[in-house]
């Protein structure tokens, strides 16, 4: 289809903003724009059948099954956007004073009370904008913290199943990285970890159950390595989801933790954002947290901002407040049911295991957590039929493909995360999805290589797309153009 | 049994059939793997459950007791402004499909999505006047320290070089982050209100970055390309920190020398949501192309030759490229950007020309209106500042009391300057508004009607 401003014609608009009789001064010379921006120019139903078109080429959680490993792609509740959009919330201003955002101030300081139940940790900064940003907040924490004790510490030991985030986040928080195995049983490598860890090492990194969808039984040793080395371990909260009111972080042993509220909390993905990703510590680490902190006063509450230790902001203002307003809400519709939340995730997982493990490989004998790890190895091997070749037919089941290779150790990986929120009769439709496209690579195998076929494109072709990057539109002004897809 | 709690749907008999087909007796049995040590033994320390009525009655309850834009007259800003959002973008944030979406990691399921961030990629290119944009950032404040990370690779150099008339929050964010990047900084402070370039040329010497705000915290009209031939003249990459609506009438910062263009994307189409979510945006030309941070959307063609979009130069990212990524980001702010995008479509050229007249007018009559000195005798654009007889503080304090939220005092961010506020205008506010916020100050500084001071 086309591209909204392939639509634009001249002198097309649709919105007017005020012009106040008022006369407008004249700009300094040379600060002046010589050329307008190339913005599209149509009516205002031009743009709303535009993005109509957007919106129905686009599949979300509302549209149908989303099993995308580590993402928790659970059901979005709709009275949240109702709540964010409450003018006394959406239309306040950061900067208003204490006192007349008192209804936000407690908001947010409720928010962080429950996260630091949930976490089992006393202190918890609600500014880091996303997961990614919580872990680097969480290296930036560690640093001061040992600087604070004049120890010097330099590397940061991460799971050789971890997420690509953590090792980018060492990097970015100017650590080594070091990485450890992990076991034919899914866990740490404990001999491994013992011959890595010594008083160089800041800490560790881990999600826990990792994101093979498995807890690690030797969490306790994992936890005592680290501290009786004086480091400090870090819990990537990628896969909280499995594990709330069920085990605590901070009673596995971790001293900084991260949420993803976009993932536990249903803050919906947006297609990419939002998120948030708040942090919770120790009592000996919260004197480094980012400012301002929201603290309660008697009855009131307010904004801290006198953290002499403090590592910094790192994000405007008191972090995505929408957000939290949206999780907030979430939080208060289950109360301590929260558990049972996480024990409908890890027996959707276990279900679709149990189903699907006689027709794919799973490298790893155990129940799950709230998701676990396939291998399409064998179709491979026998068929011809990769791991992609079958999460692109099931586009046209109608369901959102799991994450694929990933993690990195498991070859020919689908990574499949249910959700709590899915009825039995949507993991049952995605079992006889998977089933049918197993019988299908032995039978048909062309009908899977060539999947999607239902879709308004086909496989598409990264390589050139990375090779001679087109990453805006050129306005007639290049050549070569394609045909727009149907 | 009052049914699924929160809003699960397994009913006791799913349940049952589910534990059979998985071959245990109880839940329990699947949390064997989890350390009896580490479990939680009681039930969670957190507020009981409210169904969907008294939900919203109680968060009604909270959100009354903030004094939002439907309460107040608010002339605040400093990075975060009231502008007004279209209603097409509530209806399109509100889609499902959008809304509920993941990162467009299968193309396929996801063209909807990706086209719009190839679009959002295009309008800011066209803003800014750059090569190349990210499918967008966690606030103005992040992206200021991605493009220090981009220079810190690019340049070899550690020194960033902050004009002191870029906004606190901005700076208080590189702070934080550029020791994790081997970086140093060094502020250049202001001159009357405006950053001089022989100064800031000083500074940028030998360094990796040089960033400027256009207009400044101050909402000055900086030389801003003075400033940048001052930071590219010693080596540096000149990086232009610029408000989106005012770029229907300023030059854009591809257009006199800069390596890179940022900001923060709330002024156009996010809710001021108490300081997030928003967007910030990146841009630069397309030599830094490959140490962008975060996603970026290309254009391709499927098998049958039609044109189709995908996430592209995944090589720089996290998850290929791990701890040598050129960033640890992965979820941005892309449904806000795309709130940015339908705005910037129902603007058009036209009308981002008008809203940006019409914030110069209407800055331009308050700062003569509002009869308090001015602070600089500068040029600006959406926001002012001017000196109060007695604390600015207690001016904000005072004048709430009367409807009125007259600005922000900056002496919280800047010393010697509790004596003044920061005034910001959008087109949200009319001239009778402005009259308004004159009578009040008038009122709440000592002024008496005769214009003498009492």
């Amino acid at each position: 289809m086309e591209l909204i401003f392939e639509k634009s014609r001249p002198g097309r608009r649709a919105g007017r903003p005020p012009r106040p009789d008022l006369p407008v001064p004249a700009l300094p010379e040379g600060l002046r724009r010589e050329q307008p921006p190339r913005l599209p120019e149509v009516p205002e139903n031009e743009i709303v059948r535009h993005f109509t078109a957007l919106a129905d080429r686009t599949f979300g959680v509302d549209t149908g099954f989303y099993p995308l490993g580590s993402c928790t792609m659970k059901h979005n509740p709709r009275v949240n956007e109702r709540a964010a959009a409450m003018p006394g919330f959406r239309d306040l201003h950061p900067l208003q004073e204490d006192a007349g955002a008192q209804g936000a101030l407690e908001l947010a300081w409720q928010l962080q009370e429950i996260l630091a139940e949930i976490a089992g940790l006393p202190a918890v900064t609600l500014q880091p904008a996303a997961g990614s940003q919580g872990e680097l907040t969480g290296l930036m924490l560690m640093r001061a913290y040992f600087a604070d004790r004049g120890e010097e510490r330099d590397t940061i030991i991460t799971a050789d199943t971890a997420h690509g985030t953590n090792p980018a986040s060492v990097t970015m928080a100017g650590y080594k990285l070091e990485k450890v195995a992990t076991t034919d049983r899914g866990n740490l490598d404990l001999a491994d970890l013992r011959a890595k860890v010594d008083e160089r090492t800041a800490g560790l990194m881990l999600t826990n159950p990792s994101t093979l969808g498995l807890f690690d039984e030797g969490i306790e040793e994992v936890a005592e390595i680290f501290h009786s080395q004086g480091a400090l371990l870090y819990y990537d909260g990628a896969n909280l989801n499995a594990v709330v009111g069920l085990s605590r972080p901070g009673d596995m042993g971790f001293d900084i933790v991260h949420y993803n509220l976009h993932k536990t909390f249903s803050q919906p993905h947006g297609g990419g954002g939002p998120g948030g990703g708040p942090v919770a510590v120790r009592e000996a680490i919260a004197p480094f947290l980012p400012a301002p902190v929201v603290v309660r006063d008697g009855e009131g509450f307010r904004l801290d901002h006198d953290l002499p230790k403090s590592i910094g902001r790192v994000r405007g203002f008191a972090g995505p407040f929408g957000v939290f307003v949206r999780s907030y809400a979430f939080i208060r519709a289950y109360g301590p049911a929260l558990r049972e939340m996480s024990e409908m995730a890890v027996l959707n997982a276990n279900y679709l295991l149990a189903r699907l493990k006689d027709v794919y490989e799973l490298p790893y004998d155990r129940h799950c957590m709230h998701e676990f790890v396939l291998s399409a190895r064998a179709l491979k091997r026998e068929h011809g039929v990769s791991a992609l070749d079958v999460a692109k037919r099931l586009m046209d089941f109608d369901i959102h493909p799991p994450t694929i290779y990933f993690p990195l150790v498991v070859p020919e990986a689908h990574m499949i995360e249910p959700t709590e929120t899915e009825t039995k009769e949507r993991l049952d439709e995605f079992v006889d999805a998977m089933r049918t496209i197993a019988e299908e690579a032995a039978t048909s195998p062309e009908t899977v290589h060539e999947a999607p076929h239902s879709r308004p494109v086909r496989r598409l072709d990264e390589v050139r797309a990375a090779k001679e990057p087109v990453v805006k539109h050129d306005f007639g002004e290049a050549k070569g153009l394609v045909p727009a897809a149907r | 049994m009052s049914g699924p709690a929160g809003y699960l749907s397994q009913t006791g008999a799913d349940r049952d059939e589910m534990l059979k087909a998985i071959g245990v007796d109880s839940l329990d049995e699947l949390f064997a793997q989890v350390p009896a040590a580490v479990r939680l033994d009681r039930e969670l320390d957190v507020p009981p459950p409210l169904g969907e009525a008294d939900l919203v009655r109680h968060l009604e309850s909270l959100a009354a007791r903030n004094a939002a834009v439907d309460t107040e007259l608010s002339f605040l800003g400093a990075g975060i402004y009231d502008h007004y959002v279209p209603a097409v973008v509530d209806t399109f944030l509100s889609r499902g499909e959008l809304l509920t979406a993941y990162t467009p990691y299968q193309p396929e399921m996801s063209q909807g999505i990706l086209q719009a961030i190839f679009e959002y990629q295009t309008a800011i290119c066209e803003l800014t006047g750059m090569d190349v944009s990210n499918a967008s950032g966690y606030d103005g404040c992040t992206v200021a320290a991605d493009a220090c990370f981009i220079a810190r690779h690019h340049t070899g150099k550690t020194r960033v070089v902050l004009a002191e008339a870029v906004n606190p929050q901005v700076r208080q964010v590189v702070k934080t982050y550029a020791p994790g990047f081997g970086m140093e900084v060094v502020e250049v402070p202001h001159d009357g209100g405006a950053t001089d370039p022989e100064r800031f040329a000083e500074a940028c010497a030998d360094a990796a970055i040089g960033l400027f705000q256009q207009p400044n915290v101050f909402g000055v009209l900086e030389p801003a390309p003075d400033l940048a031939a001052a930071a590219a003249a010693g080596g540096a990459l000149a990086v232009a920190h610029v408000d989106p609506v005012s770029l229907g009438l300023l030059e854009a910062p591809g257009n006199y020398g800069c390596a890179m263009a940022i900001g923060e994307g709330q002024s156009l189409g996010c809710y001021q949501s108490y300081g997030g979510p928003h967007y910030g945006f990146l841009a630069a030309r397309k030599e830094f192309i490959r140490r962008m941070p975060g996603r970026i959307v290309g254009e391709t063609v499927d098998l049958e030759g039609r044109r189709g979009f995908v996430l592209t130069l995944q090589t720089r990212e996290q998850h290929i490229r791990r701890e040598k990524a050129t960033s640890n980001i992965t979820t941005n702010q892309t449904l806000l950007a795309l709130g940015g995008l339908i705005t910037l479509c129902w603007l058009g050229p036209q009308g981002l020309r008008e809203l940006g007249e019409t914030c110069l007018a209407l800055t331009a009559y308050a700062k003569e209106r509002v009869g308090l000195p001015l602070v600089f005798d500068r040029p600006t654009f959406k926001e002012f500042a001017v000196r109060t007889p007695i604390d600015a503080r207690e001016v904000v304090r005072r004048a709430r009391e009367r409807g009125v939220h007259p600005g922000y005092p900056i002496g919280r961010d800047y010393e010697g300057m509790d004596d003044v506020l920061l005034v910001a205008l959008t087109e949200r506010r009319t001239k009778e508004d402005v009259d308004r916020l004159a009578e009040v100050l008038a009122e709440v500084s000592g002024k008496t009607k005769d214009g003498s001071w009492s």
